[in-house]
């Protein structure tokens, strides 16, 4: 068991700043979700708390110890690769018990240790397997094994579920967690899909071109974004923003560039739903309509701007048409204009 | 009924053979006969007594075996054999063991100069062994190296090509093994032994048979760098039944046919590594 923390961390490739001095303190048995598009630093810092890439500027503490200059195998972390990173000369069996290699344990305690990982991931029947013999879900279960069985402070994870299939990774996420929930382990999870971030973080840390821009539970973010970035990153589809204006507290859109950004999640952006007092209405032309089964998207241009609405599951609503959607009152996020921060809700 | 088109129900045809590839049969077909019949004739010479030699029919006509009856009792043949066998698995070791290790370290690790280090390793291939020979020969003979077992094995110890061979494959291999075993606490040595290596075994094997090869067939140094009867090493052994007055051909041929039985064993073992390490050495190469 371990807490996590980064003081002022920075990392530079040459003269390229690529992590700008972030804080963060993750307590012990917590599941952080670092999330935000490619090359935005999330892999790096989880890197440099691995002790895979050096820190240029200030501190790594893995529980009371300062780390910068401990190597990998000092950390007592384990990590989980991208791309399983299972050896292929080896069975599952070895692969498990490497994570052993080092270990003053007996064969005989760490045989025990490796059955009892691989009870715990459904690995027993294919103990005996090379990894060309499993599938995409069983070699990760693999990496995992071969990382619980050390028994570390701490799980670090690096996109594990990227490579494989929608259905494989929705099954894996349900594990990981769970595996979570009965390990209570601290745990730093990378990934750019902000679903795995909602749906298995205690705290999702988004980050961009080497900031943090947030730290909060899944809801938090979601109902109270920071600014305009995380509010378009997360959450499916993305929050609507469009240049607004408010007059003597009534929000219209704006043209061209204006000192309001209006967010509006689709969900809460509704066509055919009577909307008392509504905070914002928008009109236009119907461009495409995705039907999802209990609800509909509908695409539009408002404003100047692409937006998209939900509709009743078998509205009859055609492209080319014209709708009017609108958003409750407190459904409106405001965002500043220059700064793009939230500045609250209407 | 809908008709179901199974192999069986096609009717049988003659593939069409193509003039092109006639032709290129016809060349191959040539080609191989060119290339076995002066092995066919090897191992024909040593069926034949010493007054048959220039009967140039290929199945000799009284076959007799008192060749190699004579050649592996009488003589040093098996001493020069074991001297051939010796050096070659030395050197194929020391290959095997130090190219990859300075492979994997040019491939693997991020370090100042390692760029240059590799030009300058590279760079090596370009010299021509006639020209090195001299510059070894006096440091042979500055050290006392002239006439030993280290002395006919010290040049080939380590080589640019195979340095260069194996570090195009140790790049083939996923930095995330590395780092994993990293983290599973692995020192590098162990890392290279366990990690690495194990997953370049195709290119182990086609270096291990070329270096082998190379050195079992070995002339020239050998032959410079060596004085006693008693260090000679096959290829250089049979050069002495060659002597002024007389050139013993069914001699030469009877200890050719037995040197070469080594190699043919290793490319019929090994020939699908042999192949793929010739693709592969094409392909990085």
């Amino acid at each position: 068991m371990a807490t996590f923390e980064l003081r002022k961390l920075v990392k530079t490739y040459g003269r390229t700043p690529v992590i700008h001095g972030i804080d963060l303190f993750i307590p012990d048995g917590e599941f952080v979700v670092f999330v935000g598009p490619s090359g935005c630093g999330k892999s790096t810092t989880l890197r440099m708390i691995a002790g895979l890439e050096e820190v240029s500027g200030g501190e790594i503490r893995i529980g009371d110890r300062v780390v910068n200059e401990v190597d990998p195998k000092e950390r007592n972390l384990a990590m989980v690769f991208q791309n399983y990173a299972i050896y292929p000369h080896m069975t599952v069996r070895q692969n498990i018990a490497f994570g052993l290699y080092t270990s003053r344990l007996s064969g005989a305690e760490k045989a025990r240790k490796v059955e009892a990982a691989a009870a715990l991931l459904g690995l027993t029947p294919l103990l005996d397997r090379r990894p060309s013999a499993l599938s995409g879900g069983q070699r990760q279960r693999v990496a995992i094994g071969r990382a619980m069985v050390r028994e570390p402070a701490g799980f670090l994870f690096d996109e594990p579920l990227s490579n494989l299939d929608a259905q494989l990774r929705a099954q894996m996420r349900i594990e990981i967690k769970d595996l979570h929930r009965r390990l209570g382990t601290t745990i730093a999870y990378v990934t750019h899909d902000q679903v795995e971030a909602m749906t298995m973080a205690d705290r999702i840390v988004v980050m961009k071109d080497g900031h943090i821009l947030q730290a909060a539970p899944p809801m938090e973010i979601y109902d109270n974004p920071a600014d305009v970035f995380t509010a378009r990153f997360i959450g499916t589809p993305s929050m609507n923003i469009i240049p607004a204006q408010s007059d003597a507290g009534v929000l219209s859109p704006a043209e061209g560039k204006a000192a309001l950004l209006a967010g509006i999640r689709p969900h809460d952006l509704t066509i055919g739903a009577e909307v008392v007092d509504p905070a914002l209405v928008l009109a236009g032309k119907v461009t495409a309509v995705e039907p999802l089964g209990p609800e509909t998207l509908v695409h539009f241009e408002a404003a100047g701007q692409h937006i998209i609405a939900t509709a009743p599951a078998h509205g009859q609503i055609a492209v080319g048409s014209r709708v009017t959607a609108s958003a409750g009152r407190g459904r409106v996020h405001l965002f500043d204009g220059a700064t793009e921060r939230a500045l609250g809700r209407q | 009924m809908a008709a179901i088109d199974t192999p069986a129900s096609r009717p049988l045809t003659m593939t069409r053979i193509r003039p092109g590839r006639i032709l290129a049969w016809t060349v191959l077909f040539i080609g191989g006969v060119l290339m076995i019949t002066p092995i066919l004739f090897m191992f024909s010479t040593s069926l034949k007594t010493a007054g048959q030699i220039y009967d140039l029919r290929l199945i000799p006509q009284s076959p007799t075996l008192a060749n190699y009856v004579k050649v592996l009792t009488e003589g040093q043949f098996l001493r020069w054999f074991l001297n051939s066998a010796f050096v070659a698995i030395c050197v194929t070791l020391s290959n095997v063991f130090f190219d990859s290790l300075v492979g994997y370290t040019l491939a693997k690790f991020r370090f100042r100069g390692r760029q240059l280090v590799f030009i300058a390793i590279l760079s090596t291939l370009m010299i021509p062994t006639e020209m090195l020979v001299i510059p070894w020969y006096i440091m042979s003979a500055n050290l006392g190296w002239l006439d030993s077992y280290w002395g006919i094995m010290f040049p080939g110890m380590m080589t640019a090509f195979g340095t260069f061979l194996m570090k195009q494959f140790f790049e083939t291999v996923p930095d995330d093994f590395i780092e994993a075993a990293r983290m599973d606490g692995l020192n590098e040595f162990t890392i290279w032994w366990r990690i690495a290596m194990p997953l370049v075994t195709p290119a182990l094997s086609a270096l291990a048979i070329f270096t082998f090869l190379g050195n079992w067939t070995a002339f020239f140094w050998p032959l410079i760098s060596t004085t006693s009867k008693e260090l000679y090493t096959l290829p250089v052994g049979l050069t002495s039944f060659a002597v002024e007055q007389a050139i013993q051909w069914e001699m030469i041929m009877t200890g050719a046919a037995i040197a070469t039985i080594p190699t043919l064993i290793v490319f019929l073992v090994l020939q699908r590594y042999i192949v793929r390490g010739v693709m592969l050495a094409g392909l990085k190469g």
